[in-house]
């Protein structure tokens, strides 16, 4: 029994030490993914400590109490002032975690004015990205190769987390996603940003982000939409809003020459 | 176990002559009304479904060893996935407690069968018809169901494989099967009770049981409902959840949650039952806090019913509906916190032994508080953004329903198998069985925490290259998971068919408590024709001191 | 043991009623969701009826930017696409917006807007008094055609709100016709 124990406390304060990236929530780039990640935080440690209390009245008791060690069991089983405290305490740590998630939650129903919009289709089984200020509108595919899924080819190191056309946004703006599909259900889930929004047909939803640092944040659909559910990744690339520009200016350039 | 009941029946031969004992063969069981022989068919079907969908488990676990295809193709895969899931919840869940609470109810209460006894063969035999007609979309051409055990519309509508209908069909069925079940538990403990068995005296697992029974046929009408909604949506051009036809996709995942939120408590609350008989037997102390327990229950249920919200908070609902659920779903961990509290009470200052039984009531305490933890933090809408449909979820629902549920019918197994059999199983078997299940659990589902904060999503047959350390692990405690069951295959077979065991006396266990305790083991065919009196009930409820 | 018997028969029986009574009630949900979806304006939905403006004022004080947004399930072959892509609107004004649409199918076809509205904190206070998403739109072979949205935002919306999204899918309902085909009502054929 306390083999498992260990291997259980130890586990759980392993996640607590190594904040490393693969064992924990990704703190994240936007000011949202930040605040969910020190509101899990806040609920993991409520729970340790909630944890390292009954396991050690249970530990303590699995060693103390043993009949072989000749333990008489002493009969009571029933005490009110205990029920009540019980009852009470948890419900006062439910009510100081309710708190900072109902202002978190607030934040994330922000609805300030956005800098851009970007409307995102699911389809079975890709992404489509529309700028609807920029009039620009592509398709963004899987592009980790079937070879590589079957394994007769080397995997790729963003093996299928890669896409052919990721979706562009400034940093420092508050991109407005309106999230619909086309088909079945999908989720727009990419961690780093702190969005996950289901694509429901003929619905639109709406969700935002603010990225505050330059880089590529990959993410993967994230409500079973059938066979390929798997292999329509999400990739985002955060550019400076000059870089937005010129990235805005070429696309329609080369839009308007494939249209001549 | 034939010839031991055929044995037992002789010195049992009161002068009723409107009782005989089981008739022989097959019949016996095809058309018997005995509570006992009924509960011993739904633990045989959900013990060999249990090998069925662990072995879909394992092949999932198997395609998922390393990135890149290993063995399934994605079409199969989800196909596992479905049926997994499925044939776990109706399949080896829900029949395994149906058929302990067959055996124990009516020995429990005083009673000397179910109070309807001719629709309990029905509804043990609508369910394996059931299952055939679900495992037989495997045979058809097109795919098997693929669309998850939630079967969210319209993937499983618009979009599903043709054998959609046989599925919806067996749902139906099972649906009723458990509904003909909850009917006859109710009614078994309305008006089977001894006269002296009063409602406080009753036993914590038919406490329990009497509140699932009222949330089966209070939720299981609703998924009747929800599927006929399907097929009426798939064949009769209907659009309840078909936008084009003024419907809602979101409205189908109402309708399931309503249901299987509730559903989640179905598989548990029978559980918590049965700890609550095991703990007090190896402590040899009356359970601490009886009626905070009952009311804890019956709160739990009434809870479980306005949360379903919670499994869709990324589906778009304004921030005040999602406030409500939030804080009602944090509200059901005080009433689960009472349980848990009151059982490590139960063991303090107790005289704890450690037979198998008590060691899978332990691993369920430790491993149960852990999923309620993780539920906890889950509860929060904003985190909730980032664990939904991640292995965090996959982590968080088997923590809670492999022990919640399965470690509670293993526990229940060993614990009133010499009550069944009349024979002791092999303790040191049962020891080996539950550290090679407790640890091949935790390696397991441990490491899917990290994989879905990391950001796994669940239901995917492949996997970046970053998740493949973990994934390895977790298949590797799948399959020392899975050789375990086989140990506890041979420890119930051995204990029903082989004499090696020594025979287990009417008390069994030194510190149990009860009526069922209190008959011969193994149980005679009929057993409490006359209703046990005042002082046999008040002797078997501790609780009342 | 017959009184035992009866009792076991009305306890069935109202077991078996309540039973009924939750079927019922999963069918019930189908309504109600319709019903709270209404008022709250779940998914927009506050969108697919028709309110009356009586006894607002203008609020001249907030301006909310009105953002419209098309779709077409499936690829269907329209083109459909509101006339201007956002409008400033004032709390408690009215304004009309048209939606161009033009059936390419090559044939006859009766299609239907879904209207959504977001954010959904939202929905509910985006009303409409009259909008071509009321009913089904039956549209000829090559047919082109302006179709009205009258709207406004209701003055109870609160001020956190400054920009509200409009939209539509447009689908094709040839398996769902209803009673009222070829309505057209407030259109201008192009
Ligand atoms: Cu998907
Ligand atoms: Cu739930």
């Amino acid at each position: 029994m306390r083999r498992i124990f260990l291997f259980v406390l130890t586990s759980f304060f392993a996640i607590a030490a190594l904040a490393t990236p693969g064992i924990n929530m990704p703190v994240g780039v936007t000011p949202v993914s930040q605040e969910i990640y020190r509101l899990h935080m806040a609920a993991f440690y409520v729970c340790c400590v909630i944890g390292a209390g009954v396991f050690g009245v249970l530990i303590y008791s699995l060693i103390a109490f043993r009949k072989s060690k000749g333990a008489k069991a002493v009969h009571f089983h029933e005490h009110l002032g205990l029920e009540i405290v019980w009852t009470t305490i948890p419900f006062l740590i439910l009510v100081a975690l309710a708190i900072p998630a109902t202002i978190v939650l607030s934040h994330i129903h922000n609805t300030d004015q956005s800098g851009l919009t970007v409307k995102i289709t699911g389809y079975q089984w890709r992404w489509k990205y529309e700028y609807l200020d920029q009039n620009i509108s592509f398709f963004s595919d899987l592009s980790t190769t079937q070879d590589q899924i079957n394994n007769k080819a080397a995997k790729s190191p963003w093996f299928l987390l890669e896409v052919d056309h990721p979706l562009v946004v400034p940093v420092h703006t508050k991109v407005r996603l309106l999230v619909t599909a086309d088909d079945v259900i999908h989720a727009w889930w990419v961690p780093e940003l702190g969005v996950k929004q289901d694509a429901i047909p003929g619905f639109v939803n709406e969700n935002w982000m603010m990225i505050e640092k330059t880089g590529t944040y990959r993410g993967q659909c994230g409500e079973l939409c059938g066979l390929n559910h798997a292999f329509m990744p999400i990739v985002v690339e955060a550019v400076s809003p000059s870089d937005f520009a010129k990235w805005v200016t070429a696309h329609q350039a080369r839009v308007k020459g494939d249209h001549s | 176990m034939t010839d031991q009941h055929i044995a037992t029946q002789d010195n049992d031969h009161h002068d009723h002559d409107s009782h005989h004992g089981p008739a022989k063969g097959w019949r016996r069981w095809l058309f018997t009304t005995n509570h006992k022989d009924i509960g011993t068919l739904y633990l045989t079907l959900s013990f060999i479904l249990m090998f069925v969908a662990g072995t879909m488990a394992l092949l999932v676990r198997t395609e998922l060893f390393e990135p890149g295809k290993v063995l399934l193709n994605p079409e199969f895969f989800n196909q596992m996935t479905t049926f997994h899931g499925l044939i776990m919840v109706f399949g080896v869940i829900m029949p395994a407690m149906a058929g302990l609470a067959n055996w124990m109810i009516p020995m429990m209460i005083g009673a000397q069968d179910m109070a309807l006894p001719r629709l309990n063969n029905w509804s043990f035999w609508l369910l394996p018809f059931a299952f055939t007609m679900l495992m037989s979309t495997f045979l058809m051409s097109g795919n098997a169901p693929d669309f998850g055990w939630t079967f969210y519309a319209p993937l499983s509508t618009t979009y599903a494989p043709k054998s959609t209908d046989f599925f919806i069909f067996s749902v139906h069925l099972m649906g009723l099967s458990s509904i003909l079940a909850a009917l006859n538990i109710v009614v078994t403990i309305f008006n089977m009770r001894a006269p002296a068995m009063t409602w406080m005296k009753l036993p914590m697992f038919v406490w329990s049981w009497l509140v699932t029974a009222f949330l089966l046929l209070a939720v299981m009408p609703v998924l009747a409902g929800c599927v006929t909604m399907m097929l009426m949506d798939r064949h009769f051009g209907t659009s309840f959840f078909n936008a084009a036809g003024g419907g809602d996709p979101v409205l189908f995942q109402h309708v399931f949650w309503f249901f299987g939120h509730p559903e989640v408590y179905i598989l548990i609350l029978p559980g918590f039952g049965v700890i609550s008989s095991i703990i007090p037997t190896f402590s040899r102390k009356p359970l601490f806090g009886y009626h905070a327990m009952v009311y804890a229950t019956v709160i739990i249920a009434l809870l479980g019913l306005v949360v379903w919200v919670h499994h869709m908070f990324t589906t778009g609902a304004p921030m005040d509906a999602q406030l409500f659920f939030m804080y009602a779903t944090m509200l059901i961990s005080v009433p689960t916190g009472i349980k848990v509290f009151n059982w490590t009470a139960t063991i303090f200052k107790g005289s704890l032994s450690f037979e198998t039984p008590m060691l899978f009531a332990l691993g369920f305490l430790v491993m149960f508080t852990i999923g309620g933890l993780s539920g906890l933090m889950i509860s929060l809408v904003p985190s909730d953004y980032q664990y939904r449909d991640s292995y965090f979820i996959v982590a968080h629902f088997h923590y809670v329903l492999v022990s919640g549920s399965l470690f509670t019918i293993i526990a229940a197994v060993y614990y009133w198998l010499p009550k069944w059999t009349g024979r002791m199983y092999s303790e040191r078997l049962g020891q080996w069985h539950f550290w090679l299940t407790t640890i091949g659990m935790n390696v397991t589902f441990m490491p899917m925490h990290f994989l879905g904060l990391a950001g796994m999503p669940r239901r995917i047959p492949d996997y970046a290259l970053q998740f493949t350390d973990f994934n390895q692990i977790c298949t590797v405690g799948a399959f020392i998971f899975g050789f375990a069951q086989l140990i506890f295959l041979y420890i119930v077979v051995m204990s029903c068919f082989s004499k090696r065991f020594p025979a287990a006396t009417s008390q069994v266990w030194e510190g149990a408590h009860g009526l069922e305790w209190t008959i011969p083991s193994p149980a005679p065919y009929h057993t409490f024709e006359t209703p046990p009196d005042l002082a046999t009930v008040n002797a078997a409820a501790p609780q009342l001191e | 043991m017959s009184n035992h018997q009866k009792s076991h028969k009305r306890l069935t029986l109202i077991l078996v009623c309540g039973v009924l009574l939750m079927f019922g009630f999963a069918y019930m949900l189908v309504p109600l969701y319709k019903l709270i979806c209404q008022k709250e304006g779940i998914n927009g939905r506050s969108g697919a009826t028709a309110s009356s403006m009586a006894g607002l004022s203008i609020d001249t004080t907030r301006t909310i930017k009105v953002t419209f947004l098309t779709t077409l399930h499936q690829h269907l072959p329209f083109t459909f696409k509101p006339v201007k892509p956002f409008l400033l609107i004032h709390p408690g004004e009215r304004k009309l917006i048209y939606f161009y649409a033009e059936n390419k199918t090559g044939h006859d076809m009766t299609v239907q807007a879904v209207p959504s509205i977001t954010p959904g904190d939202a929905a509910r206070f985006l009303k409409k008094t009259e909008c071509f998403c009321f009913t089904q739109q039956y549209f000829f072979k090559g047919e082109k055609a302006d179709m009205p949205v009258y709207f406004f935002v209701d003055p109870a919306i609160p001020s956190s709100i400054k920009e509200i999204t409009l939209s539509y899918t447009l689908f094709d309902v040839g398996d769902f016709l209803k009673k009222q085909q070829h309505f057209t009502k407030g259109r201008i054929d192009l």
